[in-house]
This record gives C-alpha cells, structure tokens and sequence, in this order.
C-alpha cells in the first residue's frame, strides 16, 4: 500500500521550519552537539498549553499541527509516532527531583509529561482526535515502525488520512551522557565538513519530523512512501544484501530504478564502512547523498531524511549543502533511503514521486 | 486482511505467581499479591502496599539468565515471553516461521537509570555506564528478543497503561498483513520508584489494599509483571499438534482526547475501544461473557470505565472483575498479564472474583463478581485498557 504525502514538516537543527526556501542557507555548528532551531511556538501553539510543555512537546505539537493546517485536514484518523528516547529533558527532571527531594517530589508535571505517548496524546488533546493513537519506542526503528503502522493503517481503511512523526530531543544530561559513551568526535568539526574528517566519532542530533499520510492521491502531494522496512542486526554484508535484494524485488524496483539514495553516514569511520560496502557493491553508481551533517545523528533521524526526500522530489531539486558536486539524473522519481542506528536496526523507506 | 489470528502460547509473571500455573492457582484461590513492599528499595515501603514478583534481582537473574545487574524489567519481560514461547511449541518444532517480538513498556531500565543518576548527580563523571545503557525501552525488548532467537521484526510500543494492548493488536497486524508467521506480544514493567512516585505525587495510591469498583475504593495499589500471549496465522495454527487456546476476534484503539491523566466522565475512550473491538468481531454486547476490567480502583477510572459499561451492555451485564485487585496495576505491562488472564479464562472455563469489593458503586446497576466461579460455555471475553494520554484499546478473546 502506497502512501501520499500531503505534507510534511520539520523542526530541525536547519532552518526547516516556516520557511520557503530549501536548505539554501546551511546552519554551521562547530561543536558536537546540533540544536533545533525553534521557531516562535505562540503562533503555532495556544500559549495556555505552551507554558508545561517540554521543547520536544513543543517541537512536534508544533510540527503536527503545522502539517495538519497544511494538508487542509482539520482531524486526521491515526496519530503515529515514534521517538527512541521519548520525553527526556521531564524523565530526567523527575528523576531528578525524587533523588534531590528523597523522594518527595513536589510536583507530578514531569512525571505526567515523561510517559513516551505524551505527544500524539497531546495533539489528540489539543485537535480532540479520538481515532487510533499509538507511540512506537523501538530504538532507530521508531519511526520506521511508525511508518509501518501507518501503512497498514491506509491499507486496512478506505479514504483515510493519517498523521506519523518522529521525534527525539537532547538534554544536557543526555549529551553527557552519550558523550561518555564515547559517541561524538572529541576535536571539535563543522557539521559541514563531517564527512571529511575520517576520524571515530559523530555529531549529537535532534529534531522533530510530521508528514500527513493519505491513501488517496491529491494534486499537491510531495511524494508518496512505497515501503518501509526494517532489519535487525544483519549477520554480515551478505545477510544485508540479500534483505535488500528481497526488499526492492517485493516492490518489483531494480536497483537501476532507484535515481538518488539518501544515506545515513554519520562521520564515525567505523560507523560508516557499512555504507560505503554497499557502495561497493548493490548501490554501485547510484547517485548519493548524506544527510546527518545537517541534523546529526539521533535514532529517528531518518524522519529528517523522509522530510528531505519528499522535498527533493517534490522540487525535483538537491540543495547544494547535499550535492557535493555530483549530479544526479534530470527527473529524481525514486529515492532510496538507507540507515543504519549503531549497526542494531538497519532500515530502508522507499519514496517515490505521485 | 480478515484472516483470524490464533493464541497459541502464554506466559505471565507477577505478584501472584512466577507462571501461567501459579497465576492461576492463586486467582482460583483469591489470594492477592499486594503487600508491603519488600523488594524494592524505597522511603515509601511502610506507606504503599504494592504487588511485587516475590523475587529478588539476583533470584530473577537465575531464572531468566539474565545478569543480575540487568533491569528488572527485561528479566520480568524475558520468564514471561520464554514461557509463552515454550508454551507454543513453536520455538522447536517448526523450520523457516518469520517471527516478532512486540513488547511493551512504559518503564524500561528506569530502575536502573536511577541508580546511574545517584552518582551522575554528585559529579557527572561518576555513574556507571552499564547502568545506563539499557534506559530505553526498546533496549529491553532486543535483548529478550535475541535470548529466544527471535530476529524477523522487533519493536516497542509505550501508550501508557494501554502499552501491552497495542503491542497484541499490532502483533496481530504484522500477521493478517502477512509479513509475519507468529509473533510473541505483550508487555512488561518492574516496579520501581519512577513510578511509585509518580503516582504518589498524582495522590492516587490507596494506603490499603485497592478496591477497584467499591463505591468507597481511594486509589490504586502498583504492581510489576509482565504477560505474553503467542499470536499464529491459521496456517501456522494448523501445523502445531494442540489446538490454539482461543482466537483473537476483536481489538480496537481509540483516544478519549479528554485530558492528560484522567478520562471522560462518560467513559468516551473505553466507550469507543469497547464498541470498536465488538463491531470488529462481529459480535453484540449480550454475545461478551466476561470483562476484564481495567478496574484501577481510582475514583476517575472505576467511574469512567463503568459509565461506558454502562452505556454500551445495559441492560445485558456480562459478568466482570478487576485482577488488579491481585496483582496490582503492573502499567505497560498490564493488557499483556490480563491478555493471559482472560486466554486461561477462556481455556478453563473460570471467572476471577474482583477482591475486597463490599459496597458497590451506587452510580451503576452492575455488580463486579465477588466470587470465584466455573463457567465452562464461556465464549467470549472483552478486556480493557485505558491509559494516561487518552489511550483506550480493547481486546475480545473467542473460544474456537
């Protein structure tokens, strides 16, 4: 079952947000950790319910209802989203305050905006949506199984339309954290010149991504999902292979159909070998680009990428921060997304002009 | 796309028992599993009973295999799914099955998040790292996936108290939509001071023991568990060498859209799932022989979910009780302890007593069972969930 989407929005460390142009003016970070640039919520967001919510809560609620309003669509039939870590900054306040307080915390906020399904509950709320609602926490498949669920969603009903997001935030605590993990590049880099740097580590990112998903096409859809799929801990390069042979031919696509892949290189060497294996082999002489430079990499950066190939297709252009020189064929109709999390979940969103 | 789904399997651990048989034993028996809290560590063990595993980290470690410095949630979540995986004879007997796990969970590895952040707070270079790795629910959900060789499509649904319910309905899914063979769904969460002070702060613990559906019940008591059932195509179902427990026959999502912590007055939500999940198994309220409730014991709940009782089987009461009223509110894992609850009631033919209720609820013409019966024509059973966040989902389990 093929998805339309009608629109799509994301808040993003880029300047993604209310704004016509396309990735023109490329926000530069030196250190390892990128930032979403946020918007003024009290045009997007009633400031009565803005004042508790956290900046991942704001984040989405602002990207969704942003990508109703656009769709035309007051109330859609599903809300899906997915978020690996859920809303961090009010878990670790919580947490916070029950070791600080010795467990008298004065305040159940937190603790009530913590639970992972808090924002499609929240845009339920605040739209009064009462259909189908469901929070997807897999990890770096998240969003993929969002996607999935919103799939099958369209498939099993007749006219519908559906909201899917993906979403994770940074917290301090969360980049300490993660830092000590060894993840992020301990020089400091530009996020423009990531791919350059052939050294271990990445950049920390976030962001929140919304599309509007119908199973009916209209005149201005962006694009439309073909498949989504996902693959857990691959044995070897062969294993990957062969789930990627399987997937293109369930969806009778050859590899020479697919005119631009997005892949989800991260700048850590090792990290990355996966990709170019692949380069070497099934992706051989497909067009390419990265895109982590511009978001960073966090479990559902792949909702940044879905919002990035909707656009390239829809404008049938690749801003220049993405191209690097190569050109790819005149018409982009195919798009191939490919990422991997920390080599756990490897996943594929096959993406196709309407 | 309507091809029935199969319960092949079962597993579930909680504060009335470590199996299936156990659960069972005591639910027969009406022994409850709150108490005073004796495992976890916290200020608040004299104050809130709670319904914990009668187990420590290191006896769950044994019996699980996992270390025991792994969250309590994964070594909960990995006894109940290899039970339900045993228990279908599907980990064996049958070559080339695409299989899922969908588990949920609302906690994680909090528990041992807190313990990490003990340390990072006095200085964040201190806190061990091991402690922190498996925060996340899905880390969870892979490490018990790998442990029964489970790899086709794992993932990790969190909507709150209705986790569980969500993870059963999309497991079912996966199959009807032909991408899986059989898939092991259900949920897990292990008490922990996360919680207990959560709702504590929320002021809806009861002090006592809860009395879910009392006209004078104050509050919940928690409790930790977790539950799955094992989901076949009839293909699969076919080839197995016992009948299936039961079929899945209905299940529907809904959202009350009402407020962040409480439903509807007019239970809306529940309403909705309720309605939705019967219309789905083609079924009329009078053909529900039994619910499981949600029956929290808090004043909104109990409120609510009988009001929309009320509004869909009046005057046609099926008979229903509350099993937190033994094992406490587990969360996440909750829809997938009752799930197991309501295929053993089916199986067997029993309904649970709904305990310590005396008065009931004056606002309703429907009286919870107090006693424990056999009811061998039982056919059908309804289970409801409902969760912070406006998160309602029903389950309808039919005899074959």
């Amino acid at each position: 079952m093929k998805a339309y989407i009608r629109s799509a929005i994301a808040i993003s460390p880029q300047k993604t947000f209310n704004n016509p142009a396309f990735l023109d003016d490329p926000a530069e970070y030196r250190n390892s950790r990128l930032t979403s640039i946020e918007p003024d919520y009290s045009e997007a967001i009633d400031p009565r319910s803005i004042r508790r919510m956290s900046r991942i809560i704001k984040m989405s609620v602002a990207s969704a209802l942003a990508c109703l309003k656009d769709a035309g669509i007051a109330n859609p039939d599903a809300i899906v989203t997915g978020t690996a870590y859920g809303c961090l900054e009010d878990t670790g306040l919580f947490l916070t305050n029950i070791i600080q307080e010795n467990e008298e915390p004065v305040t159940p906020v937190a603790f009530v905006q913590s639970t992972h399904n808090t924002i499609g509950a929240q845009i339920a709320l605040l739209i009064k949506c009462s259909r189908y609602n469901n929070t997807f926490v897999s990890g770096g498949a998240s969003f993929e199984n969002a996607l999935q669920d919103a799939l099958m969603f369209l498939s099993e009903n007749n006219a519908a339309n559906l909201l899917v997001g993906a979403m994770d935030e940074i917290t301090d605590m969360s980049h300490v954290v993660l830092s000590r993990l060894g993840l992020y590049k301990r020089q400091p880099v530009s996020n423009l010149n990531l791919f350059d740097t052939n050294s271990k580590g990445t950049i920390n990112g976030e962001g929140a991504a919304f599309f509007l998903l119908t199973n009916t096409s209209s005149p201005n859809d962006l694009a439309c999902i073909d498949a989504v799929a996902t693959f857990y801990k691959p044995e070897a390069a062969t294993e990957l292979r062969q789930l990627i042979d399987s997937f293109l031919v369930s969806g009778s696509i050859n590899y020479s159909d697919i005119d631009l892949l997005i892949l989800g290189n991260n700048g850590d060497s090792k990290n990355d070998e996966i990709y170019s294996q692949l380069q070497q082999s099934v992706f051989n002489g497909i067009p390419s680009i990265n895109y982590k430079h511009l978001c960073g990499e966090y479990p559902t950066s792949t909702g940044f990428a879905a919002w990035l190939a909707a656009n390239i297709i829809k404008q049938n252009n690749i801003p220049v921060v993405l191209n690097q020189g190569k050109i790819p064929k005149n018409k982009i109709n195919k798009i191939l997304i490919y990422n991997h999390y920390q080599n756990i979940y490897h996943s594929l969103i096959l993406m196709s002009s309407c | 796309m309507n091809d029935p789904v199969f319960i092949v399997g079962a597993g579930v651990i909680s504060g009335i028992g470590n199996n299936a048989a156990e659960s069972l034993d005591a639910l027969v028996e009406g022994k409850t599993g709150i108490d005073k809290i004796k495992y976890l560590r916290t200020n608040h063990s004299d104050l809130l009973p709670a319904a914990e595993v009668k187990l420590n980290n290191d006896e769950l470690s044994a019996m699980s295999g996992l270390a025991p410095a792994i969250s309590r949630t994964a070594m909960l979540s990995m006894i109940a799914a290899r039970e339900a995986w045993d228990n279908s004879g599907l980990n064996k007997n049958i070559p080339s099955l695409r299989t899922g796990f969908v588990s949920a969970s609302t906690t994680g590895g909090i528990d041992k998040t807190e313990e990490f952040l003990t340390h990072f707070l006095i200085d964040n270079n201190r806190g061990k790292l091991r402690n922190i790795i498996n925060h996340e629910c899905g880390s969870i959900t892979t490490m018990v996936a790998e442990k029964l060789g489970i790899r086709n499509h794992i993932s990790t649904i969190s909507t709150a108290c209705s986790s569980s319910a969500n993870a059963i309905m999309y497991g079912a899914r996966l199959i009807k939509h032909n991408m899986l063979d059989a898939v092991v769904a259900g949920g897990t969460d292990a008490l922990t001071r996360f919680t207990l002070n959560g709702f504590n702060t929320l002021l809806v613990l009861d002090g006592e023991y809860c009395r879910p559906f009392d006209q004078n019940r104050s509050g919940l008591n928690l409790g930790e568990g977790a539950g799955y059932v094992v989901l076949v195509s009839e293909r699969v179902a076919s080839l197995l060498k016992r009948d299936p427990y039961c079929a899945l026959t209905g299940y529907f999502n809904a959202n009350d859209a009402y407020h962040q912590t409480s439903t509807s007055m007019a239970g809306d939500g529940p309403y909705m799932a309720m309605s939705g999940a019967l219309e789905m198994s083609c079924l009329q309220p009078p053909d529900i022989d039994y619910i499981n409730l949600h029956g929290t014991g808090t004043q909104n709940n109990d409120s609510s979910e009988g009001a929309a009782i009320q509004r869909l089987f009046h005057p046609h009461y099926p008979k229903m009780s509350s099993t937190k009223s033994f094992t406490g509110h587990t969360l996440g894992a909750s829809a997938g302890v009752e799930a197991v609850f309501s295929v053993l009631a089916l199986h067997h033919g029993m309904i649970y007593p709904n305990l310590r209720l005396q008065t009931p609820m004056s606002a309703f013409p429907f009286v919870p069972e107090t006693a424990f019966s056999r009811q061998p024509d039982l056919k059908h059973v309804l289970s409801n969930s409902v969760g912070f966040g406006g998160n309602c989902s029903s389950l309808i389990f039919s005899k074959l």
